[in-house]
């Protein structure tokens, strides 16, 4: 079996504060992210997706400590030189980020941004060609008027069209893994579905390989075909979309998916799940779910549930096995959408 | 953030002594303990020959003698006997009179806000240095007139950042309960208003000691402060540049003010870190 | 803000006056006799400039007519007449103006290249020893007399090791350029005289460093503090993703977005400028403005004393004016900048 186009094993990032204290913001995950496939990576915040994309690409602040394996297309990237990860990023891996606004540079114009990211890896493209292929990206990601678009500033899109731009920079060089940071969730529902439909476009016609960053599980289920739950810098559950809707196996995903195993209530509920996730310093001790879940018992205060197969996902709970199918999580999700 | 299992510090430092807080405040009251104590030790008297003129520095006369054959080193202890009083006297009328004007502007309001403010704009409008030579120049040499005229040019300053506090201050919401509680204006302004408006007023004046110490040597130089032979600072600079090639009679003047100012402006920086940690 | 800049605008020929009616109090209120300081002590025995000088000036009428009167003759351009020159006083500032000019944009350039290298370095090793060390340069340069540092440096770069030299606009060898003007740089090199132009440039560089000195400090506290704000923003990190190494995102992107604020700093610059120029020239025999005002103080020539506080008033305001203006068209731009969420 071909190797995957990213393989991620046991990665570790640890912060140093200024006091001298270390806190463990991801404790070991693995992630494999195959070829045109759109692995979604599900959270809230304080899980640690974010910091474990921002490791993946090199880019934490040099107080951070990340340990463990990254490898793109059998390539190691942990402990990689900085001119060497430079010359990866931007052009192998394409990083879309949350909030478009931010993420572009309001001095400059759309067409220099973009232009930008070509010439970054292509000493030798002239800037008329690098301008004209800038131009070329913004009619991929369906952008009317592309030509005269590319001489106008950030503040003159609409938000949609500024992720689209976003979009057209991480495409810039044709990388083979794109990842995506909550692309959609700083924008209006109706773009929401158009954003999506754009890197779906993407992965069938590229074939590149996207790593949804999200926390919202209704896209999840319209978009990716595997899925990774984390909470608390640790893999909660992970396997093939279909599979983990269908019956998952940890209770913090029943609850994300809206509903959860309770005696005397076998009917689903549409609520959030009570109580909010634990900030970096103040992880509970053994499961760090237990506060919260309704499935709890004396073991998950004190052992951390490993990662282990159960059916065809991969689950940490030491209770996965007693939780049933969950015919009906999927189509409440898909109906509230 | 604050449940952080971290290392301790060994020693407890209160929170305000920080590097700079230690090291500005060291150098000032060393500066003090100087100006108060040295004609207790000084090797010589500052205004009587000790010596040789132009003696270069050396075992008897540490920064050597002056063109009068004064020792340097004594003199530029006893300038700071001159320069901090005159800053402190400064500092304080400007004060007292800028806040004065600057929390009545800012708390009545109205056409005596407006008057007030268009004296400090005009005053603003001159460079400091400009404004206190016109007016020392008026007046006739001396430090008294250049203290006056330094008082003259350094009030706006304090009435401008008082209106702003008082004008800061009197939204907030315990003022206004106050009021409705039925506090007379003046109670309003002294007891609730005033008391939260010092923070910046002292960050500002620590640093401006130096500012004045500064203006007020730049003004000797000149030659419209300090009058021969007093042994103030500016004064012996602009000595010092008259006989250039003996380079000792200006380094111990310069020295001298170099450290002071520093020690103020490092005061005042760590003080403003404690107390607004927010300013660059 | 164009209400803004309008009001400001409306405001400073009143602040004008306001200047004028203080350098008016100045004269007419000082210790001696108002005219004294008219015609100095000396003229006093005179009866003939006695009573010439009390027709200009109106000195026998009321003070409000002598207010108006000295409010015509400033705006015919008569500041009065120099005791020590006996020329015009408007006359003797313009003679000088370029020399000040000259110097103040050299300082205000290298002043500002430095502080905006200063602020760059601090931005980037934040709360590291070059940081710290940036401050330390800031604080030692709000500290420093900048009439002895210039002392200082003259002795140890021209006296001791001769690498620069003396006082002076252009080597007191050489006679000066032909006036065109009045920049000796300028004219210097209209005339074709390149010898003549390299010994302007070498006098130039201790005071315009001495002068520039006095900016660096503060112009460096801005840059760090808007470089530290836009290093933080998303964009940069986005720069890094696309690959971008550590010189361009600082020097591209973050400098570019940091400058904006900076230049609310300029006009501020131009005010310490000026100050400090008045002590600079008079370290290094400079003939500009600065000096004639020392000299004027040091002689008591009320007029010319007056003459120099009005003009330096005048520079000031305009360059707080500027200062303020610039302040109020970079503002919204900066929200556009992505600052947007208050």
């Amino acid at each position: 079996m071909r190797e995957p186009l990213l393989q991620v094993r046991d990665l570790k990032v640890a912060f140093r504060t200024h006091g001298g204290a270390e806190f463990q913001a991801v404790c070991g995950i693995n992630l494999d992210v195959e070829r045109g496939q759109m692995h979604a990576v599900v959270g809230e915040s304080g899980s640690g997706k974010s910091v474990t994309m921002l490791a993946i690409m090199g880019l934490l602040s040099p107080s951070a400590r990340v340990s463990g394996s990254v490898r793109l297309e059998g390539e190691e990237l942990i402990g990689k030189p900085e001119r060497a990860m430079r010359r990866i990023r931007g052009a192998r891996i394409g990083y879309i980020f949350q909030d478009p606004m931010s993420a572009l540079n309001p001095l400059l114009t759309i067409g220099d941004q973009i232009a930008e990211a070509i010439r970054l890896h292509d000493r030798k493209i002239t800037k008329r060609s690098a301008q004209e292929r800038a131009v070329e990206l913004l009619r991929l990601v369906a952008i009317p008027m592309a030509e005269q678009r590319a001489l106008q500033y950030p503040h003159e899109f609409s938000g949609g069209m500024r992720q689209r731009v976003v979009i057209a920079m991480a495409m810039a060089n044709e990388p083979s893994l794109l990842i995506a940071d909550e692309p959609s969730t700083a924008l209006d529902v109706t773009i929401q579905a158009q954003i999506m439909e754009l890197l779906e476009r993407l992965r069938a016609e590229k074939g590149v390989g996207i790593v949804l960053v999200t926390h919202d599980l209704g896209l999840v289920a319209g978009a990716a075909s595997a899925v990774t739950i984390m909470y608390a810098g640790r893999v909660v559950e992970q396997g093939s979309v279909d599979e983990v809707f269908a019956w998952p196996r940890h209770p913090y995903t029943r609850g994300l998916l809206g509903s959860l195993p309770h005696p005397g209530r076998p009917k689903p509920r549409l609520d959030a799940i009570p109580g909010a996730p634990p900030p970096i310093t103040m992880r509970p001790s053994g499961c760090a779910f237990h506060p919260r879940c309704t499935f709890a018992v004396e073991r998950c205060l004190t052992e951390v549930p490993p990662l282990r197969s159960v059916g065809p996902s991969l689950s940490a709970c030491h209770r996965a096995e007693e939780l049933p199918p969950l015919a009906t999580a999927m189509e409440a999700a898909n109906a509230g959408r | 953030m604050s449940e952080v299992a971290g290392r301790r510090h060994q020693i407890s430092l209160p929170q305000w002594a920080t590097l700079p807080v230690v090291v500005g405040g060291f150098i000032v009251l060393a500066w003090i303990i100087i100006g108060l104590t040295v004609p207790l030790w000084a090797p010589y008297d500052p205004t009587m020959l000790a010596g040789r003129r132009f003696v270069p520095p050396g075992a008897e006369h540490w920064l050597g003698t002056d063109a009068l054959g004064r020792d340097v080193f004594t003199r530029t202890l006893y300038g700071v006997r001159h320069s901090l009083p005159i800053a402190a006297a400064v500092i304080a009328s400007a004060v007292v009179i800028g806040c004065t004007l600057g929390a009545i502007a800012g708390f009545v309001g109205g056409i005596v806000d407006e008057a007030i403010m268009r004296l400090v704009d005009v005053t603003l409008s001159f460079p400091a240095i400009l404004l206190a030579m016109a007016v020392t120049a008026a007046l006739g040499p001396g430090l008294a007139n250049a203290a006056i005229a330094m008082i003259i040019v350094w009030w706006p300053i304090y009435a401008r950042l008082m209106r702003a506090q008082v004008l800061a201050v009197r939204e907030r919401e315990h003022v206004e309960a106050a009021i409705a509680s039925g506090a007379t204006p003046s109670r309003v302004l002294f007891k609730h208003i005033l008391p939260l408006c010092w923070s910046p007023i002292i960050v500002n004046a620590t640093m401006d000691f130096g500012q004045v110490i500064l203006l007020a040597a730049s003004l000797s130089f000149i030659g419209l402060g300090a009058v021969p032979p007093t042994p103030e600072w500016g004064q012996m600079i602009s000595d010092g540049a008259l006989h250039f090639y003996r380079w000792w009679i200006a380094a111990g003047p310069g020295i001298a003010i170099l450290t002071i100012v520093l020690g103020f402006n490092f005061l005042g920086d760590g003080l403003r870190d404690y107390l607004d940690p927010r300013s660059p | 803000m164009l209400g803004y800049i309008a009001r400001r605008l409306i405001a400073m020929p009143f602040l004008l006056l306001g200047v004028i009616t203080v350098a008016f109090l100045l004269t007419h209120f000082t210790t001696a006799d108002p005219l004294t300081s008219i015609i100095g002590e000396r003229q006093m025995n005179n009866p003939a400039v006695v009573a010439a000088a009390r027709e200009r000036w109106g000195l026998d009428r009321s003070l409000p007519e002598q207010y108006v009167v000295y409010l015509k003759n400033l705006l015919s351009g008569d500041f009065g007449t120099s005791f020590r020159t006996r020329q015009p006083v408007a006359q003797d500032l313009l003679v000088r103006l370029p020399a000040t000019l000259e110097l103040v944009i050299a300082a205000m350039i290298i002043g500002t290249l430095f502080g905006i290298a200063l602020g760059v370095i601090a931005a980037r090793f934040q709360n590291r020893a070059p940081d710290n060390l940036a401050r330390l340069v800031a604080l030692f340069g709000s500290s420093i007399p900048v009439f002895w540092l210039g002392l200082v440096v003259l002795f140890i770069f021209s006296v001791q090791l001769g690498w620069l030299p003396g006082p002076g606009r252009i080597d007191s060898r050489m006679p000066a350029p032909p006036f065109v003007t009045g920049f000796y740089t300028i004219d210097t090199l209209l005339d074709g005289n390149w010898a003549a132009f390299r010994s302007v440039l070498a006098q130039m560089i201790l005071p315009a460093c001495v002068l520039g000195w006095t900016v660096t400090g503060i112009v460096s506290r801005m840059v760090r503090a808007s470089m530290l704000d836009v290093l933080s923003q998303e964009y940069i990190l986005a720069a890094r993703a696309k690959g971008a190494g550590e010189l361009r995102i600082l020097l591209h992107h973050a400098l570019r977005n940091a400058m904006l604020p900076t230049l609310t700093i300029l006009g501020f610059s131009f005010a310490y400028l000026i100050t400090g120029a008045i002590l600079t020239e008079t370290i290094f025999t400079w003939p500009g403005i600065g000096s004639y005002a020392v000299a004027a103080a040091r002689g008591l020539d009320h007029p010319a004393i007056i003459g120099v506080t009005i003009v330096g008033g005048m520079a000031f305001l305009i360059s707080n004016l500027v200062t303020d203006i610039t302040y109020a068209l970079v503002d919204p731009r900066v929200k556009i900048g992505g600052r947007a969420a208050q």
